[in-house]
């Protein structure tokens, strides 16, 4: 079902969202990739304040082009990157900072899932290299953290979005998970392809 | 100036590239959108498709991932300006990361640091051929990472065949599922060595959608390829649907009878390539 959500939300709002969900987000999203994810965590173990609040944005794995016009920055262009990568840290993240919508591409592993049902949060696919479109639906950088030290795609963006999507629910609170629906059809188409390979 | 024709030129091709997408690509994206029976698999290719319009209406980069700046060079033996060339294309590369703008994506492996300009150690890349004649062709390959990190090499077993490779790439694919930004466009490089079977699958991602090998039986092989990787109901996205990839191209070597080496090469949906000419008089233009 489509979704119109403003963020911030809370636990329970996040537990409702169920895999195949469609939803467009008003509101504040972080951009966050690998560099990010250890600067946050490394932050949060040795008891430091973050500068923002990522318990009530979106998290984005993202690297965004952003061109600073003036006193202010502009987006260029700001498509999911492969989420994958993150998910050696992406449990603890959730556990650490509770994002309720987690964006990327590509799906994430059991230990995502796992923290996902634990903390009440979903994680939504949002079109690869979709990058022209994601600018078009993001409204303002609110602001930007460890830049000079991470560089332009790694740093910390602040986003103010509006009807940022669509973002395809693919893992949720629940349990749900697409990428583990589709397996058993992709199996069985495997055994048809292997035959026809053999035939 | 011959050097400032040359480098607007190639600046021009990398906006072209980076901001426009082949007519062959986005052809063949909307006949997958119109095969598309997956609602899933519909929505990414038409938020796909909405993304394209964007970019190129805009004039801005169709994915935030502009990629590494990757050149094929096609060099005449008698082109006067054989010496040139690199320094054109890395002034080019650093103007075109300003002007375009281009995400800054070199990072040296060993401290990390970003100069902020896609250049460095062996950046922009150049792969240089040499051919007959005097005019220089120029194809810059703006590569994604999160396609390139799905690429690999496999040393097979000579003794698995021809069937061996298809099982081997569909596998492969399939195994990638949504990471590499499906539909992708798949680069087959059989033999010649490890690193000669990885080049030639890049070669082959130059080509056309549409255009197939001129050997027919190779030709034949790539539309099996295709057909049996659109089998498998990855999907755009890896959503699940009806196409997984758009092409999938074959270029090989002979190999050395103990090897049977095959590179996949793995180009996301944004198959981003524009071309340059540079004539003997020093002019240059774009050409596609």
């Amino acid at each position: 079902m489509e979704r119109r959500i403003t963020l911030p939300i809370d636990e329970a709002q996040a537990r409702e969202l169920r895999v195949g969900d469609i939803l467009y987000l008003t509101g504040k999203i972080f951009t966050a990739r690998d560099e990010a994810h250890l600067t946050m965590l490394e932050a949060k173990e040795e008891g430091k304040t973050l500068p923002f609040d990522p318990g009530a944005m979106a998290l984005f794995h993202c690297g965004p082009v952003v061109r600073q016009a003036g006193d202010s920055w502009e987006v260029i262009a700001a498509g999911p990157t492969t989420s994958v990568r993150m998910e050696i840290f992406e449990d603890k993240f959730l556990e650490a900072f509770a994002p309720r919508i987690v964006i990327g591409k590509g799906g994430m592993g059991d230990r995502t899932q796992a923290g996902l049902e634990k903390v009440g949060s979903v994680y939504t696919h949002y079109t690869g290299g979709a990058g022209a479109l994601a600018a078009e639906r993001i409204e303002q950088v609110d602001d930007v953290y460890w830049l000079d030290e991470l560089g332009m795609p790694e740093a910390a963006w602040i986003f103010a979005v509006k009807d940022f999507g669509p973002l395809l629910v693919t893992m949720d609170s629940a349990g749900g998970n697409l990428y583990k629906d589709l397996e058993p059809k992709i199996a069985e188409n495997m055994k048809a392809i292997a035959a026809r390979i053999e035939g | 100036m011959k050097s400032e024709t040359v480098k607007s030129a190639v600046v021009d091709a990398l906006r072209i590239a980076s901001t426009i997408l082949p007519e062959d690509v986005v052809n063949a994206l909307k006949a997958a959108r119109e095969r598309e029976t997956s609602d899933l698999g519909a929505a990414q290719l038409d938020a796909i498709l909405q993304n394209v319009g964007i970019a190129r209406e805009g004039s801005i980069p169709m994915c935030q991932d502009t990629g590494l700046q990757t050149f094929f060079i096609e060099a005449g033996a008698k082109s006067p300006f054989l010496g040139e060339i690199r320094d054109w294309i890395e002034a080019a590369v650093v103007d075109a990361t300003a002007a375009i703008p281009l995400r800054p994506n070199t990072v040296d492996p060993f401290t990390g640091a970003n100069p902020g300009n896609n250049t460095g150690r062996f950046m922009p890349f150049i792969n240089w051929e040499i051919v007959e004649g005097d005019e220089v062709r120029i194809t810059v390959l703006p590569k994604g990472g999160g396609s390139e990190n799905m690429s690999t090499v496999k040393m097979l077993p000579p003794g698995v065949g021809l069937k061996g490779i298809k099982k081997a790439v569909v596998e492969h694919i399939v195994s990638c599922q949504g990471k590499p930004c499906p539909p992708t466009v798949i680069g087959v490089g059989i033999g010649g060595g490890a690193d000669i079977a990885l080049k030639l699958g890049k070669k082959a991602i130059l080509r056309k959608i549409g255009s197939r090998h001129p050997n027919p039986d190779v030709a034949a092989y790539e539309g099996e390829l295709l057909e049996l990787v659109n089998m498998s109901g990855v999907g755009p996205m890896g959503v699940g649907g009806e196409t997984t990839c758009l092409a999938v191209h074959v270029e090989y070597a002979s190999r050395h009878p103990a090897s049977l080496p095959l590179g996949i090469l793995v180009q996301c949906w944004a198959d981003r390539r524009s071309q340059v000419l540079v004539k003997a008089d020093g002019t240059a233009e774009v050409i596609s």
